[in-house]
């Protein structure tokens, strides 16, 4: 297999701002809105809603 | 598949996890209200946090570094709802033929999930959201099939309130579900190529993913051996159809993939 890792200048960059968007997302409190849905059973996702 | 759902007792109790991970996505496509996962779904997050009217920082962040690192190789390799396609492709039943005719209609039919992405995990929550001032998840409500089969099936079969409640809705899904699942025993993947939005985001990334497989222009005869015989009508490796899954890799006899 000649599978490899490819590396370019825009490929870095939207990691940057990934890790930007990310890091601005757990300051705002994204993951506690994710979590707070995610813990009880989404009827929508069930069917039931 | 194993690792997304490791909360296993759960399947046994008519509940779901609260496990603390529910905190962060996952790559793929698996319900954060199937019994056992331990991680939310990144599309069903995405729809949530639109839905209360905020920007979904971190879920963005995420789909930008998972792309940005994998591309659609997630679809190979790290979807539970791909695998379970994959599973029922290898019923040995009659095929879909790949001709010249059909790869014209599914290339054009695959644009789809991209429809679906903008409109029913984007712009329509965000318009309800900013029209009622609340908004529902519209793809996992009226869609998601591993929705249905991982979390909608099982809480239904063990929780007698649940299954007390089911009406219209959820005989939809299931139907939805169940069409999937006859069509991916004709047709490889057809969940993953005509109607996932996530597939749709990762194929953004597909050309500038660093890990993954890449072809050299140099050695490349241009035979095509590797896309002719491609499941998914790849036109060329790295397209916004290719699940980066490396089958191509072996057919090729020029070493230049």
């Amino acid at each position: 297999m000649s599978n490899k890792i490819h590396f370019s200048k825009l490929s870095v960059f939207l990691l940057v701002v990934s890790i930007a968007l990310i890091t601005t997302g757990v300051l705002l409190g994204d993951n506690m809105t994710i979590f707070r849905k995610a813990i009880f059973i989404c009827m929508e996702c069930v069917g039931i809603a | 598949m194993l690792v997304y759902n490791a909360d296993v007792k759960r399947w046994f109790t008519g509940g779901i996890s609260v496990s603390p991970l529910k905190n962060v996505c996952v790559p793929g496509l698996n319900c954060y209200s199937c019994p056992g996962a331990v991680a939310s779904c990144p599309l069903g997050s995405l729809q949530n946090t639109i839905g209360n009217g905020k920007f979904p920082f971190f879920v963005t962040g995420f789909l930008l570094l998972t792309g940005t690192l994998f591309g659609r190789m997630v679809c190979s390799f790290l979807c539970p709802f791909a695998l379970v396609q994959e599973l029922l492709y290898k019923i040995p039943l009659p095929k879909l033929k790949k001709t010249q005719k059909t790869l014209v209609i599914t290339r054009k039919i695959s644009i789809l999930k991209y429809l679906v992405l903008a409109f029913m995990c984007i712009l329509i929550p965000a318009f309800l959201y900013f029209k009622n001032g609340i908004s529902s998840p519209l793809f996992c409500k009226w869609f998601c099939p591993a929705g249905t089969i991982f979390a909608g099936w099982p809480l239904t079969a063990l929780n007698e309130y649940l299954r007390s409640a089911a009406g219209h809705i959820f005989l939809w899904k299931s139907a939805v579900a169940v069409s999937f699942i006859l069509w991916s025993v004709f047709m490889y993947r057809p969940f993953c190529r005509f109607f996932c939005p996530l597939g749709a985001v990762y194929s953004f990334f597909n050309r500038i993913a660093i890990f993954g497989i890449k072809v050299d222009n140099e050695k490349c005869s241009h035979c095509n051996a590797c896309t002719n015989f491609c499941k998914m009508d790849v036109l060329k490796i790295n397209d916004r159809e290719c699940i980066r899954c490396g089958e191509c890799i072996q057919r090729c006899k020029f070493g230049a993939i």
